[in-house]
């Protein structure tokens, strides 16, 4: 599956107009996350994951920064998110399945909140992208 | 049997009681049409489908849609039997749509989408949660009788 140019457009654009926000949509992914799909807490055993955690809110600014990262590099992804990449194989080896649980609320963040940034077009272009960020954090794990 | 909390039905019930099946339904396809273009195979003949604009815009889609989120408001009036409800419909999908079962939740993922969209901070994470839930029942429901 490979990005075209419109869909790095639409990626880019999109981040652009979340701007400062990535940081409360990051935050907020997780919060769902972890709501829709229990599963995954149990990755986060060291966590507290009450309502407002701070941990919670650091490591969503965390996951939308590399985001961001992603976008502003989205012609080798793979190179932005090297070490990202690196860290998933030999430390967290969160299960492949994951990925596309985070960014299905992600998804859900942005419809909620920005509906209008949503077009069908928008929304085909951020599923490949979240997609091939998934598909990059989990490229060395085997 | 699937068990709903009494906070689960709620949260479905209410967000469905706003739903403008129409709409909701014309739009939850166009998009699995738009984000997953395979999809598209299953309506070779519903014309013309070259475009997301060309999606959206095409009244085959937008009456199939309408069919698909009726029929889904079949599961949220019957909670407790979605196995039952969707029976001849599982059978059907497999004996004579032949639609990998994948579909359904491809589908149930864009609905909570959708959904998103239109209730904005109505749609809790609580919310999404029964939502998600609901669509994850009903695709497997759908699945059951496949042979």
């Amino acid at each position: 599956m490979v990005l075209s140019g419109a869909d790095k457009t639409n990626v880019k654009g999109l981040f652009s107009k979340i701007g400062g926000q990535a940081e409360d949509y990051g935050a907020e992914t997780l919060e769902r996350m972890f709501a829709a799909y229990p599963q995954t807490k149990t990755y986060f055993p060291h966590f507290d994951l009450g309502k407002g955690s701070a941990q919670v809110k650091g490591h969503g600014k965390k996951v939308a920064a590399a985001l961001v990262e992603a976008a502003n590099n989205i012609d080798d992804i793979a190179g932005a998110l090297s070490k990202l990449s690196d860290l998933h194989a030999q430390k967290l080896r969160v299960d492949p399945v994951n990925f596309k649980l985070l960014g299905q609320c992600f998804l859900v963040v942005v419809a909620s909140r920005n509906p209008s940034l949503l077009t069908p077009e928008v929304h085909a272009s951020l599923d490949k992208f979240l997609c091939a960020v998934g598909t990059v954090l989990t490229a060395k794990y085997r | 049997m699937v068990h709903w909390s009494a906070e689960e039905k709620q949260l479905i019930s209410s967000v469905w009681g706003k739903v403008n099946v129409e709409e909701c339904g014309a739009e939850a396809l166009a998009r699995l049409l738009i984000v997953y273009p395979w999809t598209q195979r299953f309506f070779s003949n519903f014309g013309n489908l070259s475009s997301p604009t060309a999606i959206i815009g095409n009244p085959k889609v937008r009456a199939h849609g309408k069919k698909v989120l009726t029929s889904f408001g079949e599961a949220v009036k019957n909670l407790d039997n979605i196995k039952g409800t969707y029976s001849k419909l599982s059978e059907l999908h497999c004996e004579k749509l032949h639609v990998d079962p994948e579909n359904f939740r491809l589908l149930g993922d864009i609905l909570v989408i959708v959904l998103a969209s239109h209730f904005g901070r109505d749609f809790t994470p609580a919310c999404q949660f029964a939502w998600q839930k609901l669509v994850g029942v009903v695709a497997h429901a759908l699945a059951r009788r496949y042979h």
